[in-house]
């Protein structure tokens, strides 16, 4: 008898459990669908439910905040200009693979339409399947990894047809940034590369650096790697130095770039600094003497002093929003936006559409369109998703980025 | 949660020896039946759907390290290092299969390919590691779990129409065209198929609880307690320590490995560096919240932790802070004398 009411309880107990846990999920997805339409009904039409993920918590926090700022004003922005009608609903993935398809059940939950996907790469990785499986058309802002767009990244095929990417891959910046280096050879001759082999941003444009330098015989005298959150970078910048290196290319994060360049300071180094996109941000790191980053250049596609009317504006409306001078990762994520609302208007996609219509309307739009945005002018996606654009070279003077010769 | 046992571990055998068991394989059959119809009419969000596969892993997982640390006594802090063993294996496994073989011989081989591999792993660190007690012990494991998860950041795995290759650097083998990695040093591993589906996690929990459970109640299963408990002692009346450590040692790792496989299998890509220290600490939270040596306690604290950082997502930035408190808070009503004292009397009317 006993036994018998434990039994009862444990599946009582169980039974409780599950359906707690269902009523948790229902409740979660009605309030956030609750919070709908109150903006829908104020413009008349519904709005198309538009996610995304990215790390709001966590050390690379600060990419995922950038872009759910720079989304959400870009959401306000077209809805006030009163045509095609979005609205945001942005998760926490906390650049985790495992959290971002978590974040993916939470936003398919929430009625997501057409996405963002993820802020960054190996999320991005790991959620692209998801969206190909349930054909929901996704534009990542800043995911630059090869994998985000195709199945095997490796070899770059197997694309998923459905994931584009606003931002450059991680090899155009590579063989970009060595073709730049090729065509100017008062920038140095002989290279020196330090990067961070746990990190794929990092290491695939080192792969692919290294392999256009072959290919234009570039002389590449050194190579250093670090790890983790290493800090001291002594090692490295003596020995590239003892190599003779008068170009040190840093494909790296800018807050370990910026201890680099303390170092090369410390040791009277002058080579010439090369940096990619994850060098911007350097003028801005507290507790750095901006002096030394004089004459470092870097190649990117947004630059928030830019003189045109688009970025100024921007930089203006994001400063005022958030107090913070926008970096690329929120021009990127400002971009995806309005090439969103550019596809759906040109489209004529309405929010009771269902997703694999928006989907198939969404892929025909952005393979065919150009579009003009604060990160390059005329840029056109390919049926693999990965974008054209022309990379910007700047270089930093008088602590200030100006576009570099071309 | 009625099936807390009252006297430590030697309570429940004192008592009732199936029950525990019994409430264990209900519970987990139970919510399996539920979620399952649940799945088929579609009435489970996403969200959860999306969470059924890695919440068995961390049950498989969890259930192994109690063995470890709750009935063995051994603090060890590397289990995710022994999933990332099993993880990467398990991945190895069916991507080198994944023309030959259907997904489901795939993901059984996986996971049994897995385990052994971690079983044995598991022994080898063994060996050095259960020489030590208490503390050092703890700092070896954990050093354990740091060294596997560099290593495989550093590990190359790729195969073409030459064959496999192995490498720590990366510069040695060139590929032939079509060639694939199936482990890509920092990278990962990329372009997994998703084949790890529910059913098969839920037969792992079982089939851990029924391992773990067999093992509680046998000769060995005493013996391991009996040298937790009191290492002299157990000496002292033949028992032979080395051995009954070590298979607690292993069949925990073992157990961690097929959760790492099922893990693994489950993402399309996969970093190392997911299981590092902090993966091993999520899983001594959810054995230590849901009771040392308690089973069902491990299952019920591993199913509500797991979810409950994702079910608190609507409060936006407050959730990671939130879900702290609820951790502290559940840490000081679990050890409240006066609750536990309550706790114990209302057993006893019952009783």
């Amino acid at each position: 008898m006993k036994k018998f009411w434990k039994i009862t309880l444990a599946v009582a107990m169980s039974a409780f459990m599950a359906a707690s846990l269902a009523a948790c999920g229902g409740s979660t997805s009605s309030s956030s669908s609750s919070s709908t339409p109150a903006e829908s009904t104020e413009s008349g039409s519904a709005a198309i439910k538009i996610g995304g993920s990215g790390p709001l918590t966590g050390p690379a926090a600060v990419y995922g905040t950038a872009v759910k700022n720079a989304a959400e004003m870009a959401v306000e922005e077209v809805n006030a200009k009163g045509g095609v009608q979005f609205e945001l609903q942005f998760e926490d993935d906390k650049h985790d693979a495992e959290e971002a398809a978590t974040a993916y059940g939470t936003l398919k939950d929430g009625g997501m339409q057409i996405s963002l996907a993820t802020v960054t790469s190996a999320p991005g990785a790991a959620v692209a399947p998801l969206y190909q499986e349930d054909q929901t058309f996704a534009i990542t802002p800043s995911g630059s990894s090869p994998s985000v767009v195709f199945s095997d990244g490796e070899n770059m095929t197997g694309a998923y047809g459905n994931v584009f990417q606003m931002c450059f891959s991680d090899p155009n910046q590579g063989s970009g940034s060595a073709s730049y280096i090729k065509a100017h050879p008062e920038l140095g001759s002989k290279i020196a590369i330090i990067y961070k082999n746990d990190d794929p941003y990092s290491k695939g444009i080192f792969n692919t650096f290294s392999a256009q330098a072959e290919a234009d015989s570039l002389e590449i005298v050194y190579t250093g790697t670090f790890k983790g959150e290493e800090s001291d970078f002594k090692v490295q910048v003596a020995d590239a130095k003892s190599a003779g290196a008068d170009l040190l290319f840093l494909p790296i994060y800018y807050t370990p770039a910026s201890q680099i360049l303390q170092e090369a300071n410390s040791i009277g180094y002058k080579p010439t600094f090369f940096g990619v996109d994850g060098m911007d941000g350097i003028l801005d790191l507290e507790g750095f003497d901006t002096s030394l980053a004089e004459g470092v250049y870097l190649l990117t596609p947004f630059v928030a002093n830019a003189e045109d009317e688009l970025t100024k504006t921007f930089v203006e409306n994001y400063k005022a929003k958030t107090g913070e001078i926008p970096n690329q990762f929120a021009a990127d994520a400002y971009d995806c936006i309005y090439a969103m609302a550019q596809a759906c208007e040109a489209a004529g996609i309405t929010a009771d559409m269902s997703n694999a219509d928006i989907c198939a309307a969404m892929v025909e739009q952005f393979t065919t369109m150009t579009f003009n945005g604060l990160t390059g002018t005329d840029m056109t996606w390919n049926e693999n998703g990965e974008v054209t654009k022309a990379p910007k070279a700047m270089i930093i003077e008088n602590g200030e980025y100006v576009p570099a010769a071309e | 949660m009625n099936g807390k046992e009252k006297k430590g571990i030697f309570g429940f055998l004192l008592d009732d020896r199936h029950r525990t068991r019994t409430i264990s394989y209900t519970m987990v059959i139970a919510a399996y039946i539920i979620l399952e119809v649940m799945l088929k009419t579609g009435s489970l969000s996403s969200l959860l759907t999306g969470l059924l596969v890695p919440a068995t892993c961390y049950l498989v997982a969890a259930i192994g390290l109690n063995l470890n640390v709750g009935v063995s006594g051994e603090l060890n802090l590397g289990q995710a290092g022994f999933m990332a063993v099993g993880a990467f294996s398990g991945v190895c496994v069916s991507g080198l299969l994944a023309n030959s073989l259907p997904p489901v011989a795939r993901l059984i081989l996986a996971i049994l390919i897995g385990m052994v591999l971690t079983a044995f792993v598991g022994f080898l660190i063994g060996i050095p590691v259960l020489k030590l007690q208490g503390d050092y012990l703890a700092i070896v494991t954990l050093a354990f779990g740091q060294i596997v998860m560099n290593l495989i950041m550093n590990l190359y795995v790729a195969f073409d129409s030459t064959g496999l290759k192995v490498s720590f650097v990366e510069s040695k083998f060139k590929l032939e065209q079509g060639g694939k990695y199936l482990i890509n040093g920092p990278m990962g591993a990329t372009g997994t198929q998703r084949i790890a589906n529910f059913t098969t996690g839920t037969i792992l929990v079982l089939f851990a609880l029924v391992v773990v459970y067999n093992l509680l109640y046998s000769r060995n299963g005493r013996a391991i307690m009996a040298a937790r408990d009191n290492r002299i002692a157990a000496e002292a009346v033949g028992i032979d320590i080395a051995k009954t450590k070590m298979m607690a040692f292993v069949i925990s790792a073992a157990l961690a490995g097929a959760a790492g496989a099922l893990y693994g299998l489950n993402y399309s890509t996969m970093v190392a560096s997911k299981f590092d220290y902090n993966t091993s600490i999520l899983i001594l939270v959810y054995v230590v919240l849901g009771g040392l040596g308690n089973f069902n306690g491990t299952l019920i604290a591993t199913v509500v932790l797991f979810l409950l950082p994702q079910l608190l997502r609507s409060l936006q930035d407050y959730r990671m802070l939130i879900y702290a408190i609820i951790l502290i808070l559940i840490m000081l009503i679990t050890n409240n004398e006066f609750l536990k004292t309550k706790a114990a009397s209302l057993r006893r009317k019952k009783a």
